[in-house]
């Protein structure tokens, strides 16, 4: 560690170190500025928008808001509804299954944990074509399911809520020590209550993580929320800014920009605050 | 369908028995109450539908569920069965009924069933009958339903309803030779038919027992002519007869009535036509260009993850321990906070031919065709797919080579190992070994890395040759979905046929990949 004799040596061993990781922190926060940067320039087209933080106005923001043909906010909030509740749904369910999975024993166990690293391998979407048409179907009996409600679109989400995220929460489950169930056990408290009161807060890093992962699963969904969702007052912020975008692409860039950036912003939020978090819970979850 | 918020299991089948908590068996039973309130409605609701196999598995799930919750035994079904009927409902069956529809011509003109479509089709054929006379017509109301006060060219007074033949009736007010007013029934005034608009479109009033008469409908509330429904079907023969011409149109076997002229009636309905769909997909031309898409679906998973992989650890290997590494950390962190949808736009702008940053910035001017180019557009979402991803293998490796336990290097130090042999021999084997799961999920998800593709080109540049419509970019997935949602006439058939191969050539590479990784190992 004491080999910092000059600068040359230095460079040698930490230097080049420091200039891959600060020019990878240029690329990987380039665009971001970039957005940041088009949102608030003067005219909100893509040429324009080459000029980083050359002007500021709030237009951009102004004219997102203000256009009653695309209800941003509605958007905004609707994703905000949906995404929540699915993740919150799914984290539960989820959690269940992993408490079953990490102290139960029971036939069909390890072919269970096997499905859920195996079924990952199978993307909800694929079956966009069938989950449109049940929903439809659905929808004509219950017409809370149906296409075009968000209790319908959070339903199917829900069809996901057993895979890599449940085995995530299985392997963090694993490293909570049994002796406290036991203990528990014996001091007369129910599964339940062991479960709810002693497992989950126990394992809050690998929960917040996994509600995390699917919020933001569920927020960046394109193919199964703009199949179910056509009527803008419904839809989500990504399809709702990729309608936007896809007509008139470079005029309406500043607008748009702004719309992504409200829209990224929970999720980028919640991604430095709960860094710690992340670490823990993927390294924890996953690796060991 | 909240149905199954929840197991609130009393009872452990352990030596130990828990004390029961009131609290808990009280919430148990409400939770168990409102899942039934909750299935019995929607067993009612399709009924009602005349969804009977719907409701049939409705009520075996609710007693299942039952079953499950009030039997002292079977603790593990109790935590699993809430994800697993969601499982069951949006993923399995999802499945399943996807092979179905792959065997059907579902899709544009092909949308309902049988029924309704020769309901709609006799419907579109009413017309009205061709120098008929006019009907001067009061509308009534009475119990909620319309009627037609009709007085004929003859000065004759009817009464009817919708499938309620016209019948001589005595009105009980006549102004200037027209009924206006029958006993029992209240006259609806012209801002009243505002009101009833919609209702008013739909009546049809039979002039006689015998439909092939003609009708009598009025669209104005004030007069009215005669019309005749042109089809009829004759369900002994499974055809539709014109009444005049006495024309056939016959059941082709694929979802459309046609005439002589193999003319066919609009709209049609979905019908299982056999494999259809995928010799459409195997065609001759289809199976070279699907071998294609294949192998580029291939091509890309392989590259962006081995790329992002390699990307990520080298980062990991590169930052951990030097100063300040949890700053470069969070900014690393970033592309993979932003939702990949809209950093996938962005990226498109920064890519634009014209106006885009990097061409007009970065590379001053020059009109690189980025996305527009075949190869170039390849090598494009690659590399986007690697700024996408790279934060998490950053972040997985970086967690892996902290948990390497120093002990292990620390006494091959001893043992004389250089700090490259330290490195190469035990450091990256452990990191190695530990994310290699990851790299199969990874694998699987590039595979079916739908947004990237989507957002930057949606497949394109597009090959105006192709008969699948495929573009240079396209890869499997995005193909299924262009075929069922993008194009005029969607194919909801063929788009299932395509989801169909790609199950199961997902299928055989899970075997393949999961019998040469420990990821399966690790479960155990």
């Amino acid at each position: 560690m004491k080999t910092r004799s000059s600068f040359l040596g230095w460079v040698a061993k930490r230097g080049w170190r420091h200039l891959v990781a600060i020019v990878m922190s240029v690329i990987a926060v380039f665009p971001l500025l970039y957005v940041l940067s088009a949102s608030f320039a003067v005219s909100g087209t893509l040429t324009a928008s080459n000029q980083i933080f050359a002007s500021f106005t709030l237009d951009n923001y102004v004219e997102l808001l203000s256009d009653p043909g695309r209800p941003y906010l509605k958007w905004w909030f609707n994703t905000l509804i949906i995404s929540a509740s699915a993740a919150t749904i799914a984290l539960l369910f989820g959690a269940l299954a992993a408490y079953a999975f990490s102290r139960l024993r029971f036939s069909g166990r390890r072919f269970g944990l096997g499905a859920l690293v195996l079924a990952q391998m199978f993307p909800q979407f694929l079956g966009v074509v069938a989950i449109f048409l049940i929903v439809r179907t659905l929808g004509e009996a219950i017409p809370m399911l149906g296409l075009n409600t968000h209790t319908g679109l959070i339903v199917v989400y829900l069809g996901g809520a057993l895979g890599v995220n449940t085995y995530l929460m299985y392997g963090y489950f694993n490293t909570i020590p049994r002796e406290i169930d036991e203990a528990a056990k014996i001091d007369g408290v129910s599964h339940v209550r062991t479960f709810f009161t002693i497992i989950l807060p126990l394992a809050a890093p690998v929960l917040v993580v996994v509600w995390m992962i699917t919020y933001i699963a569920v927020a960046s969904d394109f193919v199964i929320a703009s199949t179910i969702l056509s009527d803008p007052n419904m839809q989500t912020a990504t399809v709702g800014l990729f309608t936007m975008i896809s007509l008139f692409r470079s005029d309406n860039w500043g607008a748009f920009s702004a719309g992504a950036l409200l829209s990224a912003l929970p999720v980028v939020l919640m991604f430095l605050f709960g860094q710690k978090y992340i670490i823990g819970g993927l390294t924890t979850g996953s690796v060991k | 369908m909240l149905r199954l918020l929840t197991p609130k299991p009393a009872s452990a089948g352990s030596e130990f028995r828990p004390r029961v908590s009131i609290f808990g068996l009280i919430s148990k039973i409400i939770l168990i109450a409102l899942v039934n309130a909750l299935g019995l409605f929607m067993v009612s609701q399709f009924f009602l539908v005349n969804q009977v196999g719907l409701a049939v598995f409705a009520i075996l799930g609710l007693v299942i569920i039952n079953v499950i919750y009030w039997r002292r035994k079977g603790l593990p079904a109790k935590y699993l069965t809430p994800g697993l009927v969601f499982l069951l409902a949006f993923q399995v069956f999802v499945i399943i009924y996807t092979v179905i529809i792959s065997f059907t011509n579902s899709g544009t003109g092909h949308n309902v069933s049988k029924e309704s479509a020769i309901e709609s089709i006799i419907n579109n054929s009413i017309v009205r009958l061709e120098g008929s006379p006019t009907y001067n017509v009061r509308v009534l109301e009475q119990g909620g339903n319309l009627f037609l006060l009709a007085t004929s060219p003859d000065g004759e007074f009817l009464l009817g309803g919708n499938n309620q033949p016209l019948e001589s009736v005595v009105p009980s007010n006549i102004v200037s030779g027209i009924a206006t007013e029958v006993d029992g029934y209240s006259t609806l005034e012209l801002a009243q038919l505002f009101a009833v608009q919609e209702q008013l479109a739909e009546l049809t009033v039979p002039l006689d027992e015998d439909p092939a008469k003609g009708y009598l409908r009025s669209a104005n509330g004030s007069s009215a002519f005669i019309f005749v429904q042109n089809l009829l079907f004759d369900a002994s023969t499974n055809t539709l007869v014109h009444s005049s011409t006495g024309e056939t149109f016959v059941d082709n076997g694929e979802g459309n009535f046609v005439d002589a002229n193999g003319e066919q009636l609009q709209p049609g309905w979905s019908t299982t036509v056999g494999f259809a769909n995928y010799s459409k997909v195997f065609g001759a031309a289809a199976q070279f260009e699907l071998l294609g898409v294949f192998v580029w679906t291939l091509s890309y998973a392989v590259a962006s993850v081995a790329l992002t992989f390699g990307l990520g650890l080298f980062l990991a290997i590169t930052i951990n321990g030097l100063r300040g590494t949890r700053v470069y950390r969070s900014l690393l962190i970033l592309p993979y906070a932003f939702p990949v949808f809209l950093s996938g736009l962005i990226w498109s702008g920064l890519l634009n031919e014209t106006f885009g940053y990097v061409n007009q910035v970065l590379l001053g001017g020059a009109e690189v065709p980025w996305l527009q180019d075949p190869i170039l557009a390849k090598i494009s979402v690659i590399l986007v797919s690697v700024w996408f991803g790279f934060p998490y293998f950053f972040l997985v490796c970086l967690g892996a080579l902290q948990s390497v336990p120093t002990e292990l290097a620390e006494a091959a130090r001893v043992d004389g190992a250089k700090p490259f042999q330290v490195f190469s021999q035990i450091t990256l084997p452990l990191v190695l070994v530990a994310t290699s799961p990851l790299l199969v999920a990874g694998f699987a998800f590039s595979f079916n890395d739908f947004n990237t593709i989507f957002v930057l080109t949606s497949g394109g540049p597009i090959n105006v040759d192709s008969s699948i419509s495929a573009g240079a970019t396209d890869i499997l997935i995005t193909l299924v979905y262009k075929q069922a949602f993008v194009s005029d006439t969607v194919d909801f058939g063929l788009a299932s046929a395509f989801a169909v191969i790609i199950f199961l050539v997902i299928t055989i590479m899970s075997v393949f990949l999961f019998r040469r990784t420990r990821a399966l190992e690790e479960v155990y």
